[in-house]
């Protein structure tokens, strides 16, 4: 091993076994198990022992990683990006040694401490001073060298009024800053950050940013960033990894990384072709393709909340047809109805639809749905309601990230839709 | 479900890397670790040793936590023990008719047995939803798994020690006080220990791998409280199966508490004592082995 290099993955792969019987269960039950014994010797008793050789319950290999080849040397900041599910936690996973490869081999110099998922490990009925100790042996701090730096961790925390506090009266910015400067202040040759710095207020996040560029500039460590924030990936990191389905898609300089992601990201979700037989109807309009984009923008900026939103669908219209009308409706990813409107509602007349190919533009304002991938329905009918053409759920496309509230990781904990908050607070006059 | 196909394990290497350009804090003789599929764990104790900082603290805030919490924390750690007491007592000694060890208070005598029983299953308890109620650290971070198990033995000796105090003055008001045999308590206190360590051991890895397995475990102490002489003295048992009761490691250390609590009025039984030694190391090995076997895929269950 070059004596920079401080990690090298060789042909790294992890697999895991993904069983159809027991769906999406990652423990069983010892209930499951003795079932599926006793149903299997009965039906050994049954049918002899060939039986059970054929259809045990089946299990199907899945490639968590596969062939993942990289190096990274002392104090250099990698950003790793991907769509959920590529392998990018599994990476990392690995490289902390929670799990082990099945195939392939990594090795590593110097300690490694992963900041995973804000205030791992913290206790809520212990104070502040109590768990940055808990906190600090967890991440693999020796005790002396907390004490050390006790101060300095409660500086940059700024909890100081609330040392002796439990955790569970912290705020969550509070809770987040403290997590933060315990492993900010830890000194391992490797730091994992996985998605930690999306919650915390704009001004801390700010801070964390620095700190963590000064660790890898002045002090050499080297550091993993997981992020679905681009903006910090590009301003933190210098070289990108981009995981694909478990492979290395791409790797190279951090802008072009990250802006051929963003591409193929806005490529693949944000426009379409309706496969013939999602459509129903009675045939006299065939819907062909759709795109969904950000009309304001002049670049290939993704859809955004408080953006508007362009839907183009192309169709096809077999004969003229005199009246006609059209509807959208919007479901998020767990199937609620976020928005449905046609044209006879809203009242606006819509142009008699001529044969041969147009393009239908629905138009949303200022959309206010929360970042997160959504599905659209489309049809076309005539003003009784009769459908001449309608993609059901069809339409996919994604709200990227977008500084909301101050953060950059709103998700459905945060509701459904954006709305321009204003708290206040007055004396009640009696 | 998924599961991993390989077993594999990290190991550390140790390299003398010299680093040409070295930043503070990084030292000239750096370790390699190498992770690799089915590679062997031939350094997994030393880890532990490495780790044992993480075992005080993590110890320490289930201690904290515990008498934290709830001011029934020492309450609890009163009354669990005295209303046992009193229960086999009347039940075993009144109703019964069960004799006590030579001039020992009954009541004393059920006392001293308790001492290693609630040792024993508050570690049993205690471990077997550690890995469970510790799960973000497992999936997390790594060390040791062994730790989190092992760090709850510092909550039972806690209760131990409040449990042992009640002793004290329950023979200050029978005036029955130990003797020199006394100082054999230590030996016996980690004999007590290390028995319940393994069944914890083996019943935690059942625990993470089998989630409904909890539902069992009050049973299998109730039971184990019952077939092990808690409430009554192992001399009521037949001589002729003795040797057989003894298979129960419980039997040996709560006899052995009896003998240098009760001033040796329990005579000794010695085959059933190496028995139950015996017992106490097949369950640690077994405990220790099932464990390690399955410590692998923890991160992955839970």
């Amino acid at each position: 091993m070059k004596s920079d290099v401080v990690i090298r993955a060789e042909a790294l792969g992890k697999k895991y076994l993904v069983g159809h019987d027991v769906q999406r269960e990652r423990y069983t039950t010892l209930r499951e198990v003795i079932t599926r014994k006793v149903r299997r010797l009965a039906r050994m008793g049954a049918n002899g022992f060939r039986a059970t050789m054929g259809r045990g319950h089946e299990v199907e290999e899945f490639w968590a990683l596969k062939e993942i080849d990289f190096e990274i040397k002392r104090g250099e900041v990698v950003g790793i990006i991907g769509r959920n599910g590529a392998g990018k936690s599994t990476l990392l996973k690995v490289l902390s040694r929670i799990t082990e490869p099945s195939e392939g081999r990594v090795s590593i110099k110097g300690r490694v401490a992963s900041l995973l998922e804000v205030g791992t490990g913290f206790h809520p009925e212990l104070t502040g001073r109590e768990n940055i100790y808990l906190n600090g042996a967890i991440l693999g701090m020796a005790r002396a060298e907390i004490r050390r730096k006790f101060d300095e961790i409660v500086a940059f925390a700024e909890v100081e009024r609330f040392l002796d506090t439990p955790v569970k009266r912290y705020s969550s910015g509070m809770h987040v800053r403290l997590a933060f400067s315990v492993a900010a202040h830890l000194e391992p040759e490797i730091l994992i950050v996985d998605e930690v710095l999306a919650v915390g207020d704009a001004a801390f996040q700010e801070k964390c940013m620095g700190k963590m560029k000064g660790v890898a500039k002045t002090e050499g460590r080297s550091i993993l960033f997981v992020s679905h924030n681009m903006m910090a990936i590009k301003q933190l990191c210098r070289r990108g990894i981009w995981l694909q389905s478990g492979e290395i898609r791409k790797t190279g300089p951090i802008d072009e990384v990250v802006e051929a992601y963003t591409v193929s990201v806005h490529d693949k979700l944000q426009s379409g072709i309706f496969s013939r037989h999602a459509v129903t109807g009675d045939g006299r309009v065939e819907l062909v393709s759709y795109s969904v984009s950000n009309p304001n923008s002049n670049a290939n900026l993704p859809l955004t909340t408080k953006e508007d939103m362009l839907f183009r669908i192309n169709l096809r219209v077999k004969e003229d047809i005199r009246q006609s009308a059209c509807g959208i409706s919007i479901f998020n990813e767990f199937g609620v109805l976020m928005t449905s409107i046609n044209t006879v509602e809203l009242g606006t007349p819509f142009p008699q639809l001529a044969a041969g190919d147009a393009t239908v533009c629905v138009r949303i304002r200022e959309t206010v749905f929360l970042p997160g991938s959504y599905t659209a329905s489309f049809w076309v009918m005539n003003p009784q309601g009769h459908i001449h053409a309608m993609a059901e759920n069809s339409i996919a496309f994604e709200l990227a990230q977008t500084p909301l509230y101050g953060t950059c990781q709103v998700d459905h904990q945060w509701g459904c839709v954006y709305s321009d908050v204003e708290f206040s607070v007055a004396p009640t006059a009696t | 479900m998924i599961n991993r196909l390989k077993q594999a394990s990290p190991a550390v290497v140790d390299g003398p890397l010299a680093l040409p350009d070295k930043p503070n804090g990084i030292h000239e003789h750096e370790r390699v670790l190498v992770l690799e599929a089915g590679r062997a764990e031939r350094h997994y104790w030393r880890d532990l040793w490495t780790y044992r900082e993480l075992f005080a603290i993590l110890a320490w805030r289930d201690l904290a936590v515990r008498y934290k919490q709830t001011a029934m924390g020492v309450a609890w750690a009163l009354i669990r023990p005295i209303l046992s007491m009193l229960v086999f007592t009347v039940l075993f000694n009144r109703v019964a008719k069960l004799p006590s060890v030579g001039h020992a208070p009954y009541s004393v005598m059920v006392f001293a047995g308790m001492l290693p029983w609630f040792l024993f299953s508050t570690i049993l308890a205690d471990a077997s939803i550690s890995l469970v109620n510790n799960s973000n650290l497992i999936s997390k971070v790594y060390f040791p798994r062994l730790i989190v198990p092992s760090a709850t033995i510092l909550v039972a000796l806690a209760d131990f020690a409040i449990t042992f105090a009640l002793l004290i003055l329950m023979m200050a008001w029978y005036r029955f006080f130990p003797d020199w045999r006394l100082i054999f308590m230590p030996f016996f206190l980690v004999l007590a220990i290390l028995a319940s360590l393994g069944p914890a051991l083996y019943i935690t890895a059942l625990n993470v791998k089998y989630r409904d397995f909890r539902y069992i475990i009050p049973f299998i102490l109730q039971f184990g409280l019952y077939v092990s002489p808690v409430g009554f003295s192992s001399t009521v048992v037949p001589q002729k199966w003795r040797l057989l009761y003894s298979l129960n490691p419980v039997v040996g250390v709560i006899d052995g508490f009896r003998w240098c609590l009760l001033r040796g009025e329990s005579q000794f039984y010695w085959p059933g004592f190496f028995l139950s030694i015996a017992a106490v190391v097949v369950w640690l090995w077994l405990g220790i082995w099932y464990f390690r076997k399955t410590e692998r895929t923890f991160a992955d269950l839970l």
